[in-house]
């Protein structure tokens, strides 16, 4: 209901029923599958998707002994996954989807959702007994975890092909947030380790659509409506497209899966592997090659040239968050905390494209701004971000703080002009120490934000937890995040128009180093050129009257 | 060799209609004139001056009309060395004045035109120091830039962090605007003649009633009789 303001009962009650638009609970960190209810239609996994090389397999694993169950747990399944799958644990444990740690070798900068702050939730770290469902493991809920133990992977969440596995919360939140989920089916775990697979798109989605807390939240090119796409979305993924999932650009080897926006190519001029080779890249001429716009035409050959300096999604990625979800575009923590007779509560003044109401105050997180159809923000980019860390020392002067720069300028070869979303947020800081601080959003004791409303003794706790001073103040710092626009490629028809750009009021004013005609001009060159057009139009009329009312019969030429 | 290329006929200048533009001067001149107005119109609309044209339809028509033009030029450029023509650009700078003073004042009063036309002779002093200038500025830093401009995809990779690319178009674009200066001008000029469109005309046709002295009718007389029947 647009406009209409809906008291949701309490937070206890706002939480009990997220349920996941997929069968997984990524979505349970809050948002944009809160108004889903449990009784919807019996999941089903999307058949033939293409996963590259891997297609096809030679392995019924309902035949397999180890697999017949019963199983009390998913760790229990995992062990009898490993008695085939001997190194897969080595592997996994290598990978970030374990680790959730990163040291970007470009920047040094330690990354990874166990070290950086982000401007929505801010920080998975001392939350990850809410955060940590979307770890590819069993029971990270502190420090306790043991990150050694091949037992704890899940294997299931990225491998469940009867898409009817969730994931909990690891850890139980405040009294008013421990009833989550209460009523769901159990998981059949036997059936499950039956029909594992390579991942699906559902799979993968099941985090990456929801993150930030909720569908399309984060990222404006990742959401449900990727699932089954029409092609005017997803050429790649649409089921009426090519049906891929993701696995079949970001491709795998022992696990590591390519293409992380933590270390991003923005230029790939290597292009198509020699026949027979393999490039562990999710870039897209990796199989379009660096040249990928019709030969011989004069067209393609520009389009070719513009690959020098505009990175192909630029193009072909007209829009985000097109399919019918919205995604965040701003978000005010400031205002969280409000309460109605001593409640929590919510307000959806948004109705998405697909119908679905969103949240536009809640509580537990503030308030939020949504936009759908978006035109993405362009910014030179070599593939480096730079993230404000913990550790950095805020300069407030200059607002707002993005929390990753993107990196690059238009004298770099290898710089190109990157599709952004950004995400502006008001998030809590500490105005004295001048850093950004982890919040302790989660968790059953009397600090957590989510249950006591605290922001100070929230943050106290985060930074104590950390080990970080804090100056016993929080602020609201407007922050600005970038996450590069890489999915929802359309159609080739429906990509940018030259004259998108090429004009005055083009997609890419501002930006600096660009030349380009319709958009660029040398203005007193163009004052000049038309003034000496208008004179020599003016002189011409004169003559031309002078000669009409003095004139005489003249001989002209012989 | 008769006799007759020995001694110049005698008798006195005779007015006669005689062909002043050969036909590949004529097809020179109006395709040329085509390209031209085709490119200007293309080229303003890439330069943002008008939105008549879809950006990419005029990218397409602007860089096959830029080709054709260099083809024809190319064509025209043999044509000038091989037939001498060349030589009617050399201004004649003593003549200026009296031309630049009869288009100022005389042509309102009605004075003669100095410059009389001849056979041998066919562009006063102002329209070959005119012509000249098209010729060897405005016409080579279009073509030369354009040529630049339009081979950019070879050179894209080694233009990253230089000021090649807006030098070229700086320079495309300062010659685009002189070249409609210059055209309009021109245009204009064509209707001074004895009637407005009499110039016109001439170089449609390609014919012009001039003086001719006698040797030069009975040269062209000789040259009509010698003419293969086709």
């Amino acid at each position: 209901m647009r406009g209409a303001t809906r008291i949701l009962a309490r937070v206890a009650a706002a939480l009990l029923i997220v349920v996941g638009t997929s069968a997984f609970s990524a979505a349970a960190e809050g948002e944009g599958a809160a108004h889903e209810t449990a009784a919807a239609a019996p999941p089903t996994p999307i058949a033939g998707q293409k996963s590259g090389a891997l297609s096809g397999g030679t392995a019924d694993h309902s035949k397999f002994k180890a697999l017949e169950g019963p199983f009390a747990d998913g760790s229990e399944v995992t062990k009898a996954c490993l008695t085939c799958h001997t190194e897969a644990g080595k592997h996994v444990m290598k990978s970030i989807h374990w680790t959730w740690d990163y040291t970007n070798p470009k920047t040094g900068q330690k990354l990874g959702k166990k070290n950086v702050i982000n401007n929505f939730c801010t920080n998975a770290k001392g939350n990850e007994g809410m955060c940590a469902q979307c770890h590819a493991g069993y029971g990270w809920k502190d420090d306790t975890f043991d990150f050694k133990d091949e037992t704890k992977i899940d294997c299931l969440v990225c491998h469940d092909r009867t898409a009817t596995y969730y994931k909990l919360p690891n850890s139980h939140g405040h009294d008013a947030c421990g009833v989550m989920f209460e009523g769901k089916e159990p998981i059949d775990f036997a059936k499950v380790a039956q029909h594992v697979g390579l991942p699906g798109r559902e799979n993968c989605g099941g985090c990456h659509f929801n993150g930030g807390g909720g569908d399309g939240v984060k990222h404006g090119d990742l959401d449900s409506s990727l699932l089954k796409a029409p092609k005017t979305l997803d050429v790649h993924m649409s089921p009426d497209g090519a049906n891929f999932a993701c696995t079949q650009c970001h491709v795998s080897d022992k696990h590591m899966i390519a293409g992380s926006r933590y270390d991003m190519v923005a230029k790939d001029e290597k292009g198509l592997p020699k026949p027979g080779e393999r490039r562990d890249v999710a870039s897209c001429e990796s199989c379009h090659g660096a040249k990928p716009h019709p030969k011989a035409s004069l067209i393609g050959l520009q389009l070719d040239t513009h690959a020098e300096r505009i990175a192909c999604q630029t193009c072909h990625i007209p829009k985000m968050a097109r399919g019918g979800v919205g995604t965040m575009t701003d978000w005010d923590w400031a205002t969280a905390g409000r309460m109605i007779d001593g409640k929590g509560y919510a307000e959806e003044n948004y109705t998405q494209g697909d119908g679905k109401e969103r949240h536009t105050y809640w509580t537990i997180k503030g308030s939020f701004k949504w936009g759908e159809n978006l035109t993405p923000t362009y910014k030179w980019f070599d593939g480096r971000m730079l993230y404000t860390t913990a550790d950095a020392k805020i300069d407030d002067a200059k607002l707002p703080v993005a929390i990753n720069s993107v990196m690059g300028s238009p004298d770099e070869k290898n710089a190109r002009i990157w599709p952004f979303k950004e995400m502006h947020t008001n998030v809590p800081w500490d105005p004295k120490n001048k850093t950004l601080v982890f919040n302790h959003l989660w968790g059953k004791d009397d600090t957590a934000f989510w249950g006591n409303f605290d922001i100070v003794k929230s943050v106290a706790a985060g930074m104590k937890l950390e080990n970080r001073p804090f100056s016993g103040e929080v602020g609201f710092l407007p922050t600005v995040s970038n996450w590069p626009i890489t999915h929802m490629v359309a159609p080739k028809g429906d990509a940018v128009k030259c004259a998108e750009c090429h004009t005055e009021k083009s997609r890419l004013a501002g930006l600096p180093g660009i030349w380009m005609p319709g958009h660029s001009t040398f203005r007193w060159l163009d004052i000049l050129g038309y003034l000496a057009f208008a004179g020599t139009l003016a002189g011409i009329l004169i003559h031309t009257l002078a000669r009409i009312f003095m004139r005489k019969p003249t001989t002209g030429e012989h | 060799m008769s006799d007759a290329t020995l001694t110049a006929p005698v008798g006195r200048p005779t007015k006669q209609t005689v062909m002043i533009y050969t036909r590949y001067e004529r097809f020179w001149h109006w395709s040329q004139a085509v390209l031209i107005f085709v490119l200007a119109m293309s080229g303003f609309g890439l330069h943002g001056t008008h939105g008549l044209v879809p950006f990419g339809l005029a990218v397409k028509v602007h860089s096959f009309a830029a080709i054709a033009l260099i083809v024809l030029w190319i064509f025209t450029t043999f044509w000038h060395f091989t037939t001498g023509q060349w030589r009617q650009y050399l201004p004649k700078l003593s003549g200026l004045p009296a031309v630049i003073r009869f288009y100022a004042w005389g042509i309102l009063t009605g004075a003669p035109h100095p410059y009389t036309k001849t056979l041998k002779r066919k562009q006063n002093a102002l329209q070959s120091l005119a012509y000249l200038s098209f010729m060897v500025i405005i016409g080579p830093a279009l073509w030369s830039s354009g040529i630049v401009y339009l081979t950019y995809p070879w050179w894209a990779h080694a233009a990253i962090g230089t000021i090649g690319l807006p030098a070229v178009a700086f320079i495309h674009t300062a010659a685009a605007f002189l070249m409609v200066t210059f055209v309009m001008i021109h245009v204009y000029m064509t209707t001074t003649g004895k009637t407005p469109t009499h110039y016109v005309k001439t170089m449609i046709t390609g014919y012009d009633t001039i003086e001719l002295t006698a040797a030069e009718a009975a040269y062209l007389a000789e040259e009509e009789r010698e003419k293969p029947r086709l």
